[in-house]
């Protein structure tokens, strides 16, 4: 039996205090290594606590979780994390910033010229590794804030609604290519947003989520070829899972239509 | 001509606005005949200025060196109590209150004290100038310090990194910005503090000038001194925006 990438197991969270939200509740799940999940629910559903929990920023207060076999217990080793705002470095190069995982490792910037290069390729900034991030837009920054998390060939990566701050057009470009790199990785990936449409184009898995307290209601497996070109969202099959998690989202009362 | 004087940099305008000041100046003061006692002409005070050049400068470089030391002192001693405050809960509640307390004291009203501890020499005004500017320094540290977005800060967990890189590799350069906003002003301050220092006890500087001219109705001299002053802290002021420009490099940028 493999070890799983993230496995879950009744996983809780409570907030402290007298009044201390419960953030998630029996969350359990099994993520295979070179998947790619989804993570999708309305916002205060816990969706991105539970990300923050598996990239040890938070701890559980109830149930298992592990990384690659073992307890989480702060960071996990080899884990990439993207996210909502870049949170690139003002005062550092494109390149430096992507350099910054390997310096933190003590490991010698020098050995990684070639990745960084092979990088800024894949997601099209070949031009930009002198430039600082304030000579860059929105979306060319959170770029050059997935190749940072990817320089060290995580086997995890965690994205924590990566382009919920792009615009619409940017936000679909980003997806096509987070694709394209992810083929070429294939790393682990746990993908938190709360798009619907965003989720199912990107996901092999999605796992829906339904809000306070934080509980996953339902995982879907998308069984749609891959490369999936963005025009995969006018087809009926992937309508089909729109539909069916816009269903669960009415179900829970998140979603009214009429009066 | 308009566009000719919107083309002026910031330092060509603010010298002719200068220029301008003292020419009304001088007409003014000879038109209404005013005495050298109360307001002297520039021209007299360019004069004085001219015929005692070596005298004037001797005196501003003591004053220049008790500001420098001062100010430097005040930079590290500042930026250490800001990174202890920042860095120790239990410093921070123990020793804020009591900086807080301290500035609340008028340090100007401190310096005859220092003279009764520290003499007469450099020492007290170097002292003075530390205490008015270290404030200064610590307030706008810790805010540079706390300034650390969010994002980077668990980005910096999430890479685990040592303390000590992710410090100066993330919340020093984070902070750089504020910390020279507050330098700025430490500088000023620190001027200030040794002016105030020779104003107490003191046979040198450009305080004692102020002072000793002072005593004598020597307006001419006094102004002399207080051009010198004006200079010396736009000078210093200029360096220090000058070494920002240089630290910040990335500030110099602007995207689209």
């Amino acid at each position: 039996m493999s070890v799983s990438a993230v496995h879950a197991l009744n996983v809780s969270k409570q907030y402290p205090g007298a009044r201390g939200v419960q953030a998630l509740s029996g969350i359990t799940a099994d993520i295979p290594a070179g998947r790619f999940v989804s993570i999708l629910g309305p916002s205060g559903c816990g969706k991105s606590t539970f990300l923050r929990c598996v990239a040890g920023l938070e701890n559980i207060t109830g149930g298992e979780l592990q990384v690659n076999g073992s307890e989480v217990h702060g960071p996990p080793d080899g884990i990439g994390m993207v996210f909502q705002r870049d949170a690139l470095l003002e005062w550092r190069s494109i390149r430096k910033n992507i350099l910054l995982p390997v310096e933190f490792a003590k490991k010698r910037p020098e050995d990684y010229t070639g990745k960084v290069n092979h990088l800024l390729d894949l997601v099209g900034l070949s031009d930009f590794g002198h430039s600082y991030p304030r000579e860059l837009s929105g979306g060319m920054r959170q770029r050059a804030a997935i190749c940072r998390a990817l320089v060290d060939d995580p086997n995890l990566l965690l994205m924590d609604e990566p382009f919920g701050a792009l615009d619409a057009f940017t936000r679909d470009q980003m997806n096509f290519e987070l694709q394209r790199i992810w083929m070429e990785t294939r790393n682990t990936v746990l993908f938190v947003t709360h798009g619907i449409s965003e989720a199912v184009y990107l996901g092999d898995v999605v796992m829906v989520f339904s809000p306070r307290p934080g509980r996953l209601m339902e995982t879907i497996t998308i069984d749609l070829p891959r490369p999936r070109p963005l025009s995969v969202r006018e087809t009926p099959e992937f309508g089909r899972y729109t539909a069916h998690i816009r269903g669960l989202f009415e179900e829970m009362g998140l979603i009214k239509e009429g009066a | 001509m308009k566009s000719a004087l919107n083309n002026l940099g910031m330092g060509a305008a603010g010298t002719l606005s200068l220029i301008v000041v003292f020419v009304v100046w001088e007409i003014l003061c000879r038109v209404l005949d005013v005495r050298d006692i109360m307001l002297p002409l520039p021209s007299r005070i360019f004069a004085e200025l001219w015929a005692d050049l070596p005298w004037y400068l001797s005196h501003s470089l003591y004053t220049l060196w008790t500001t420098l030391a001062g100010f430097v002192l005040s930079v590290v001693g500042g930026v250490l109590i800001a990174v202890g405050l920042v860095g120790s809960r239990l410093f921070e509640r123990f020793l804020y209150p009591l900086i807080i307390g301290f500035n609340s004291v008028p340090k100007v009203a401190l310096a005859p004290l220092f003279v009764v501890w520290l003499g007469t020499g450099a020492e007290p005004k170097i002292a003075i100038a530390f205490l008015i500017a270290v404030f200064a320094i610590i307030v706008d540290t810790v805010h540079g310090l706390r300034s650390v977005p969010t994002d980077v800060t668990d980005l910096g967990k999430v890479l685990r990194g040592s303390a000590w890189d992710f410090f100066f590799k993330v919340k020093l350069p984070c902070a750089l910005p504020s910390m020279v906003a507050g330098m700025k002003v430490a500088m000023s301050l620190a001027l200030v503090g040794a002016i105030v220092g020779e104003f107490v006890s003191s046979q040198r500087g450009l305080g004692y000038i102020i002072m000793s001219a002072q005593g004598t109705f020597d307006t001419v001299r006094v102004f002399a001194a207080l051009f010198i002053l004006a200079v010396m802290g736009l000078a210093l002021y200029g360096l220090l925006a000058w070494l920002e420009k240089k630290a910040t490099p990335w500030r110099q940028v602007h995207g689209d």
